[in-house]
């Protein structure tokens, strides 16, 4: 039997655990609104810039520059994964981890090259173990705090230049997409070359004048839309990210509370037996005078 | 014809105008060009400069250091890639930015320094029109 010292200790000590996940939940709920204002503030210029893109790209048709129409070749393959810098959110990083994993999976059994580009520490970790001969490069966020535009263009710098050089033909973009706190879907988006839909049909028939010229129009947009796409990934993650912590600490909570039920419950039954116990010592010590 | 049409500034982080317009002052790639109500449909990229706005409210500035704008008949829609209002810029922001474009000018060459010099170029008329 447990002495009700040990016991005492045990419930402190899931009592303590409890205060850190109750009060991480409420960082990740705060941060998590936070998050969500700036996906939303991010929308519009995504939508706007979305529907320019389709425009356009429907007009120069298959002469376009090659971030639109592609190398012509689907040999290598670069995925960008985004992930959590940090642990402690259930299973957000798994499960954007496991959807590249088995994308790469496909890919290397198709006999194509593949190229890993990690954004966050985390999903590196995870890839490490069985790809590190096919991760290229990493982007650590670790120190910014939030996203900005600045973070996404650096990462569209660093994916164009490799473009440029010849190094993949097909990027894919990696990230979790927020949909509300209890559910985050994995995402794949292929950005390279470049897909855009017309969402709206009446921007997309209407006849543009360009200036200067399509062409150099859309050389100049196309590299900005990589970086849009970027922006717009990493601002769904950070949001999924805060969701998915907030709900993980929300269930160590309950799980931290259900357990000092129970260790309570075991502390008194184990006081009351040494209680009898020491009456019954009493008792028949008594009887035997 | 309208008297007003829509008019929507945004950057990539967030919206930072919206309302009704007369008038929008584009510091075009190729040259300023104001769009009315009735314009006829044009896609283009902008320089550095400053975008005259006359709304409702009163005429409004933004300084911008490039993008793109699309106008409609009934509105314009700025994507810039940063933009602030007029009496917010801050000339340390405008220093840093033209030291990076001074450094991408430096670093690259044909084709690509032209479009760099020229971004110094209109980056410095900026500061020039704001100092």
């Amino acid at each position: 039997m447990p002495n009700l010292k040990d016991l005492k200790t045990r419930i402190d000590s899931v009592k303590s655990t409890r205060k850190i996940t109750q009060a991480m939940q409420m960082v990740a709920a705060a941060k998590l609104r936070r998050a969500e204002e700036a996906a939303g503030a991010a929308r519009p210029y995504a939508e706007q810039f979305n529907s320019v893109m389709a425009g356009l790209a429907a007009g120069v048709g298959d002469s376009g520059p090659t971030l639109l129409t592609g190398t012509g070749s689907d040999q290598t393959h670069l995925l960008i994964v985004m992930s959590a810098e940090r642990g402690l959110c259930g299973g957000f990083n798994s499960s954007i981890v496991k959807l590249a994993r088995a994308n790469a999976k496909k890919l290397i059994a198709a006999g194509k090259t593949v190229k890993i580009l990690t954004v966050g520490k985390k999903g590196r970790e995870q890839l490490k173990r069985d790809y590190s001969e096919h991760l290229i490069g990493h982007v650590d966020l670790s120190e910014v705090k939030n996203v900005g535009y600045t973070n996404a263009q650096d990462i569209a710098s660093d994916v164009l230049a490799r473009f440029d050089e010849g190094e993949f033909d097909v990027a894919t973009l990696y990230f979790s997409q927020f949909e509300s706190v209890i559910s985050q879907i994995p995402q794949e988006l292929q950005i390279i070359p470049a897909h855009f839909e017309a969402n709206e049909d009446e921007t997309a028939s209407t006849l543009f004048d360009y200036e200067p010229g399509e062409e150099e129009i859309l050389r100049e947009l196309l590299p900005r839309a990589v970086a849009t796409q970027v922006f717009s990934g990493l601002l769904e993650n950070a949001a999924s990210e805060q969701g998915a912590r907030m709900s993980a600490m929300d269930n160590a909570t309950r799980n931290a509370g259900d357990m000092i039920d129970k260790l309570t419950i075991q502390f008194n039954r184990t006081r009351q037996a040494v209680i009898t116990n020491e009456l019954i010592e009493i008792i028949s010590g008594a009887e035997a005078l | 014809m309208a008297d007003t049409m829509q008019f929507d500034l945004v950057s990539p982080e967030r919206k930072l105008a919206s309302g009704q317009a007369t008038s929008v002052l584009i510091p075009g790639s190729d040259g300023d060009l104001t769009a009315m109500p009735d314009h006829s449909p044009v896609v283009t990229t902008m320089r550095p400069g400053i975008l005259v706005v006359d709304m409702d409210g009163g005429t409004q500035e933004y300084a911008v250091t490039g993008g793109f704008a699309q106008i409609t008949a009934d509105g314009a829609t700025i994507l810039a890639d940063e933009a602030v209002p007029r009496g917010e810029v801050s000339m340390d922001m405008l220093a840093e930015r033209i030291a990076t474009a001074e450094a991408a000018r430096d670093g690259a060459d044909g084709a690509r320094a032209d479009d760099a010099a020229k971004r110094v170029a209109d980056l410095e008329a900026l500061r020039d029109a704001l100092g």
